[in-house]
């Protein structure tokens, strides 16, 4: 039984991440250059966009691994949260563009102003991104609305399992094909990109890039407590059960579908936001985010980390990047068989993830130790998810 | 572990040695190709034919007297890694410059990267302009390098109508609106001029080319065709199962080059034309002789490089003269250092494949420009040598 309480490992690990994301790396990247311990602004993004797809991976896990809905269109919110945040920053780019007009270039040469002629070229849904707290606004509501109008229809149709998720893959694929539409306002193929400052600061100063870093870990943190409070309450235990037993859950009076209905909405909220803190620190966001194969990655960080536990899955996101980073880099013509090589082990030989192995050799040493052949392979799921 | 330690140490220092040994010889250079995802069939021959350029370059001594060492990255065409390997490459192996890029998009998304580290990159494939980056240079053809002269020879030809086909992304919709603007001013009606897009990989093409086939029945019609990719397959089968040839309804196709030739079935395009600034068929001395010696190349090639079938196209010799641009403005320069590479670039000339190029102060390159008929062979046969056009990012400053 998950403890509601967070446990003395738990709490050190986090006053660990928080002493190492607030102030040791911020303080290693603020050292001069010249100095041997600096930190680059550059490898602080880099950390900084790992987190960003920690947070993706959390909600990826918060439906998969403890409610048993396999979302194959996660980045879809991770997109719309990308792009609310990027419709802000492209309106503050100002006359900083290639045409020096306070229209974004792409409306620029897609003639838009003789679209919107009232307007002076911007889309009347642009207007209102010109304020900071509309895109944050934004940012929470459009894929909670989004999520909820899907996972209504979907979960009211009791469309479960493989059905789902292959609805969830049409979805964002159906999004990833109208983002790609120049017609769409949204920039078409290229998105948005070629951003200046977010809130009056410079994008590309280290303070910027420092402050951006620190908010994804606060973000990933408070997540991970939110998933954490979520997973270990009453509300919990109807999540693993409806994972384990909907139609039991169902027989003894839960409206399941509301359940799934609330999970899915929070779900595809903290991807959104984690999208949001995406998009200033990789410097741009285009449909290509949306494509069905972005989804799938996340749900192979989460399987690689170990589905079902909090810390697998930022395990995951954050290893599965950092190989990805290292291997394009260093064995650039290999790396596609290193990392195909690594999910077919992991889902093989290690189908509970990076946080499984330290159980499954402790399982195996029990039984080199009694000699015996007769015990069981470990179970798919962790002894404190069993009933 | 007491005579471990003394291992290691001398090891390092060794490794520290050959390193510092390593970097007073040879300048770091990097090369931004995708070598997987959708975009490395293009892509990985631009690999290739810098690796080919490097090795050319570096058996004759070098740069200033350094060798090149490539750094190959795969940026996987995944858009946001485009930018994370860009900044890589800058903050990390500190090149001197990079060569790289193919799609809009990752340009447009590397540019904000290049410009924050002021590094330097020379971008070699056709495209929409209405850019101009101080970090980054175009050797790629610009809308009135290929486009515009494309559309001339129609007019000259007698078309009269125009029937615009694109993907739906950047490069077809502005090329297209360029061209929309310059037929009007050529005195072609409204009614004569069609545009459309299709998603990428789009497949049903028959109510297009039912369309093109009513369109072009009074004849002295065309068809300007930016699809790019595979989903040229199903459109060229589609428009000769209807019938439609190349002698009543000619497409000259911007996104098509010799290396896309090898994975399509090059029957359907017979007699259907392209225009480039470079074409493999070119008989001067001088690409007799690029092809000659990237044939040679490829034999010894290192592993992973394809070697059948192998031909060369525009984009490839652009990346290659980008290099040998880069190659003499740093010894013009006497230095590696970018601010100085930039001035000396522009007014550089260079004896390329094609003829004379010569980098002008808007980063764009003047460079003759061809028009080609598709053969069997999946090579293109030179019908009109256009002669030299100064490349212009921006349309406004080439239409009145």
């Amino acid at each position: 039984m998950m403890k509601k309480t967070l446990s003395k490992a738990e709490l050190i690990g986090l006053a660990v991440a928080g002493v190492l994301v607030f102030l040791v790396l911020p303080l290693l990247n603020a050292l001069p250059e010249s100095h041997p311990l600096h930190l680059t602004t550059f490898t602080l993004s880099l950390l900084g966009k790992y987190l960003c797809y920690a947070v993706l991976a959390l909600s990826v896990d918060l439906l998969w691994g403890y409610t048993g809905l396999l979302s194959l269109g996660q980045c879809l919110f991770f997109s719309l949260g990308g792009y609310a945040l990027g419709m802000y920053l492209m309106l503050k780019i100002g006359t900083r563009g290639q045409y020096h007009t306070n229209l974004p270039d792409f409306m620029v040469f897609l003639e838009f102003p003789k679209r919107f002629p009232t307007t002076g070229g911007l889309p009347p849904h642009w207007i209102p991104f010109q304020h900071f707290w509309f895109a944050a606004a934004a940012i929470i509501w459009v894929p909670a609305v989004v999520a909820a109008i899907f996972g209504f229809l979907a979960f009211r149709s009791r469309i479960k399992g493989v059905y789902f998720s292959i609805l969830t893959q049409a979805l964002t694929y159906a999004a990833c094909l109208m983002f790609f539409r120049n017609d769409f306002t949204f920039g078409g193929n290229n998105g948005l990109t070629d951003f200046k400052e977010i809130l009056g600061f410079d994008l590309n100063a280290a303070s910027t890039r420092r402050g951006l870093f620190m908010a994804t870990a606060a973000l990933l943190i408070i997540t991970y407590l939110v998933c954490r409070w979520l997973t270990s309450s009453r509300f919990g235990k109807i999540q693993r059960a409806i994972r384990d037993s909907e139609n039991r859950v169902l027989f003894s009076g839960y409206a399941t579908a509301n359940f799934k209905l609330f999970v899915f909405v929070v779900a595809a909220i903290i991807a959104s936001i984690g999208g949001a803190l995406f998009v200033p620190q990789v410097g741009i966001i285009n449909p290509s985010e949306m494509a069905t194969d972005k989804s799938l990655e996340a749900v192979v960080w989460v399987a690689v980390g170990g589905r079902g536990t909090l810390i697998g899955p930022i395990l995951g996101a954050i290893g599965v990047n950092w190989l990805k980073s290292y291997a394009t880099h260093t064995v650039p013509e290999y790396w596609l068989f290193i990392l195909g090589a690594l999910f077919i082990v992991m889902t093989l030989f290690f189908p509970k993830g990076i946080v499984g192995i330290p159980s499954q050799v402790r399982a195996l040493k029990a039984r080199w130790n009694r000699q015996s052949v007769s015990v069981a392979a470990p179970a798919a799921l962790s002894p404190e998810e069993k009933p | 572990m007491k005579k471990l330690l003394p291992k290691i140490l001398s090891g390092a220092a060794a490794l520290a040695l050959a390193l510092t040994a390593s970097a007073q010889d040879t300048v770091k250079v990097g090369i931004l190709h995708s070598l997987s995802g959708t975009m490395a069939i293009s892509e990985t021959s631009l690999k290739d034919v810098l690796l080919f350029t490097f090795d050319e370059i570096n058996a004759k001594g070098g740069v200033l007297g350094k060798k090149i060492e490539p750094v190959i990255v795969d940026p996987a065409s995944n858009w946001p890694l485009f930018a994370e390997k860009a900044e890589g490459l800058l903050v990390k192996d500190k090149v001197a410059v990079v060569f790289g890029c193919w799609t809009s998009v990752s340009r447009k998304s590397v540019l904000p990267v290049f410009e924050k580290y002021n590094g330097l990159l020379f971008y070699p494939v056709q495209y929409e302009g209405e850019e101009l980056s101080k970090n980054i240079f175009y050797t790629a053809e610009a809308v009135n390098q290929q486009a515009v002269p494309a559309v001339d020879y129609m007019l000259a030809d007698g078309k009269k109508k125009f029937y615009l086909v694109g993907s739906d992304y950047v490069y077809p919709r502005t090329t297209n609106k360029i061209l929309k603007k310059y037929l009007k001013s050529k005195g072609i009606a409204d009614a004569d001029i069609i545009e459309i897009y299709t998603p990428f990989g789009h497949t049903d093409y028959q109510t297009i080319v039912a369309e093109i086939k009513k369109f072009s029945a009074g004849g002295k019609a065309c068809v300007i065709s930016t699809l790019n990719g595979d989903t040229n397959v199903p459109f060229f089968k589609e428009f000769a199962n209807a019938g439609l040839t190349s002698e009543n309804c000619p497409v000259v196709s911007f996104s098509l080059s010799e290396d896309e030739f090898r994975s399509l079935p090059t029957k359907d395009l017979v007699g259907h034309l392209g225009c480039w600034t470079y074409f493999m068929s070119l008989t001067t001395p001088e690409n007799k002789k690029f092809v000659a010696d990237f044939k040679k190349w490829l034999k010894t090639a290192p592993a992973g490089v394809d070697r059948n079938n192998r031909v060369t196209c525009s984009p490839m010799n652009l990346s290659r003269t980008g290099v040998y641009l880069w190659k003499q403005a740093v010894e013009k320069a006497g230095s590696f250092d970018v601010d100085k590479v930039r001035e000396a670039l522009p007014g550089q000339t260079f004896k390329a494949p094609e003829g004379k190029v010569t980098m002008q102060e808007n980063h764009h390159l003047i460079n003759p420009v061809f028009i080609g008929e598709t053969m069997a062979n999946g090579q293109f046969k030179i019908i009109k040598s256009l002669g030299p056009v100064a490349g212009e990012p921006f349309s406004d400053k080439f239409l009145k």
